[in-house]
């Protein structure tokens, strides 16, 4: 059921123009004219940090359609944020569990982190228009263009991160022989492109929240300082659970300790974004609002089963899927309510309104 | 950075490397002399091979079209506005039915179509129909000048209307973040100072669709990559005006060297100011506002939102600096908490 007037997408112009033409029999009949939003006004609220002095004023938009083009993004988007922050997250923790002699540890989230980058670099290539010109992102290295730096961070941090992955056959080839050689060099060469590919995970796990940042789309470019902390730390959420899953309890010490950082770092920024004042509204209802909730839920329940359960593989497996689940929400919801402030011209016209009122008493004073 | 933004050679075209290129090249819509025939969305079409966008009745007053889009380069809008023309000596209505001005209703089921035009995101629907009957209700902030001119005292309840018209395009902005964000250089700046996508280059990933704070650029359904106008570089190069302005009739749309057209709109505004059109003003003209000023400048009767423009856009590359510092910051947490993680297990 729609409200009166409103047409459905695809609609024929001429049910619309019924609806319209008894909508002007009786003008005032039915709350027809809206002047006041659903669920009253947006309230007191922040813009560029700033208290507002009076809640933001009733806004023109032409038609009320929005004025930004959302993102045409699909959802391959948010699950590459996922998969490149898992194989950042597994990346330091395989050459962690390498230096420090946790062989499970490492074995297990290199291979991780060499499929989870795989799938990232898929989910990307897919989402092009033209997929089969994936190969032009190599034309240019591009400082301003997070897409352009992200592209060669992920260049560095895939080739490293699959030598690391195939090292780990060296116990299966011959001993003897060429085989034997290659298998004699293979285990040195994997630490070296362990440590390469961890020295480029942090890059690769903070990148993606500059990539939404820069961008006109309201709710993700006031976040800019702290997308890439709430990235940051769901990345390390992600390697964690992954690390919980896959390794035994004697050697995942370690990641527990990096889930519990990542939460922490995640929570904080995460507050600080729905603290932001209007454009903080789609993290906080809507469906971006709705899956970060659930992602908040997972993310205590699956911290606290990482601590708790220290001494139980079936406890440490759920909080690792709860934490990688954790993860996996926490995108969907950023990405989500980026999506819905595009798509509505309050969150463009009333924080530019401040900016100029603010500006017009900051001239006349 | 800050400071090499205002520091940057004043010509865009310059500031990416020609030497001694020639004059910047722009355009100056003037929408008081905008009689919406939409010669220009046409001429644009014809000339750039544009496919088509179906034919739909979007009940927008006399706009079908209903945004930029990848497939319409340019857009003319339509608002219904109850209140009356400025400068208007006659009353508008005289003889007509009296009654409500119907504006703000029909402007509320306006928005509500989502036209499938071959484009994504395309000309989407509004979320919401209240900012649309504000933009039909008139400015808040004007009052009605002329409400008491002859003939005026007899009009019982009815109530005025005036239409505005705008041919919107591409801003060719100084500071283009679609451009900046281009992964590829599939967006570049031509020696004129205007933006241009190659089509041969761009790989359709999109980032430049949600970087545009005009909501501009758009990709094409099928073709998947982006599209906008091109400020007719074809045209440019061999000396000839843009398709649209050639085919305006009003001189409505007006090409020429961005120095003279800011000239000529400072002197079209004051005379619109003396001769009592006291809503006349210039948008985008300006080189010190947040995306360096537009190529492509306008002259609106009403508050920028009215028109679909954002009031107040600014390029959002002028805060990455800032966002890679946060970045390195966060990069830096994320090696000291490994560290930390597995330093304390060795204790």
């Amino acid at each position: 059921m729609t409200a009166p007037g409103r047409g459905l997408p695809g609609e024929p112009a001429g049910e619309r123009f019924r609806r319209l033409r008894d909508r002007l029999d009786h003008p005032n009949g039915g709350g027809l004219r809206r002047g006041v939003r659903r669920g009253g006004g947006p309230g007191p609220g922040l813009v560029d940090g700033e208290p507002l002095p009076v809640p933001p004023a009733a806004f023109a938009s032409y038609y009320g359609r929005p004025i930004l083009k959302a993102p045409v993004w699909r959802h391959d988007i948010p699950a590459y944020l996922f998969c490149g922050g898992l194989a950042a997250g597994t990346a330091l923790l395989a050459a962690g569990g390498d230096l420090t002699g946790r062989v499970v540890l490492r074995r297990a989230n290199r291979l991780v982190a060499l499929g989870a980058v795989g799938a990232g670099v898929y989910f990307l290539i897919n989402d092009l228009g033209r997929p089969a010109r994936f190969h032009h992102m190599l034309r240019m290295v591009k400082p301003t263009s997070p897409l352009s730096i992200g592209t060669w961070i992920l260049a560095g941090f895939g080739p490293a991160a699959g030598v690391a992955a195939v090292s780990e056959l060296a116990p299966v080839l011959p001993r003897h022989g060429i085989p034997g050689l290659v298998g004699r060099l293979m285990p040195p060469v994997g630490r070296a492109a362990g440590l390469v590919s961890a020295a480029a995970a942090p890059a690769l796990a903070t990148y993606t929240g500059v990539l939404l940042a820069n961008t006109a789309v309201p709710s993700w470019h006031d976040a800019y300082p702290h997308l890439p902390a709430m990235f940051a730390g769901s990345a390390l959420v992600a390697g964690g659970g992954a690390a919980l899953l896959t390794a035994p309890t004697g050697q995942a010490d370690p990641a527990r300790r990096l889930v519990v950082a990542g939460a922490v770092l995640e929570r904080l920024a995460e507050y600080r974004v729905r603290r932001m004042g209007l454009t903080a509204e789609p993290y906080r209802r809507g469906p971006g609002g709705r899956l970060l909730a659930a992602g908040r839920l997972l993310l205590a329940a699956g911290t606290a089963g990482a601590l708790l359960g220290r001494r139980s593989r079936t406890v440490s497996a759920l909080s690792g899927v709860a934490l990688l689940a954790a993860s996996v929400l926490t995108r969907f919801g950023v990405f989500e309510a980026g999506i819905a402030s595009a798509r509505d011209p309050r969150y463009t016209v009333l924080p530019q309104r401040q900016r100029l009122a603010n500006r017009g008493r900051g001239a006349g004073a | 950075m800050a400071e090499s933004w205002t520091a940057a050679p004043a010509n865009p075209a310059e500031r990416a490397g020609y030497v001694a290129p020639p004059p910047r090249m722009g355009f100056f819509t003037d929408t008081s002399l905008c009689i919406g025939c939409k010669a220009c969305e046409v001429a644009c079409k014809e000339w750039n091979l544009i496919p088509g966008s179906g034919l739909d009745l979007l009940g927008m007053s006399y706009d079908n079209t209903g945004a930029l889009t990848a497939n319409s380069w340019r857009h003319v809008a339509f608002v219904e506005q109850s209140r009356t023309a400025g400068w208007q000596a006659v009353p508008p209505l005289a003889g007509a039915p009296t009654g409500a001005a119907a504006s703000p209703t029909t402007a509320e089921a306006g928005g509500a179509a989502s036209p499938e035009q071959g484009t994504l995101p395309g000309v989407a629907p509004a979320p919401d129909p209240a900012p649309a009957a504000r933009m039909a209700g008139g400015g808040t902030s004007l009052g009605m000048p002329g409400a008491d001119l002859p003939g005026r005292g007899d009009r019982g309840g009815r109530g005025d209307l005036r239409w505005l018209m705008m041919s919107d395009v591409c801003k060719h902005c100084t500071d283009a973040a679609c451009l900046d964000v281009c992964p590829t250089g599939a967006l570049f700046r031509t020696e004129f100072g205007t933006v241009v996508v190659q089509e041969d280059i761009c790989n359709g990933c999109g980032y430049c669709i949600p970087a545009c704070p005009y909501g501009v650029i758009d990709q094409r359904r099928g073709d998947g990559r982006a599209w906008k106008c091109t400020l007719c570089y074809d045209r440019l190069r061999a000396g000839r005006i843009p398709a649209c302005a050639q085919a305006c009739p009003t001189d409505s749309i007006q090409y020429g060297e961005l120095d003279e057209l800011r000239e000529r709109a400072r002197v079209r505004v004051e005379r619109l100011h003396a001769e009592g059109v006291t809503e006349a003003r210039l948008y985008g003209h300006d080189p010190g506002d947040g995306v360096g000023g537009d190529g492509a400048f306008f002259l609106l009767l009403d508050e920028p939102e009215v028109y679909g423009l954002p009031p107040d856009p600014v390029v959002t590359t002028r805060d990455l600096p800032r966002m890679w510092r946060r970045a390195g910051i966060a990069a830096l947490a994320v090696a000291a908490a490994t560290v930390a993680a597995f330093v304390g297990g060795s204790r």
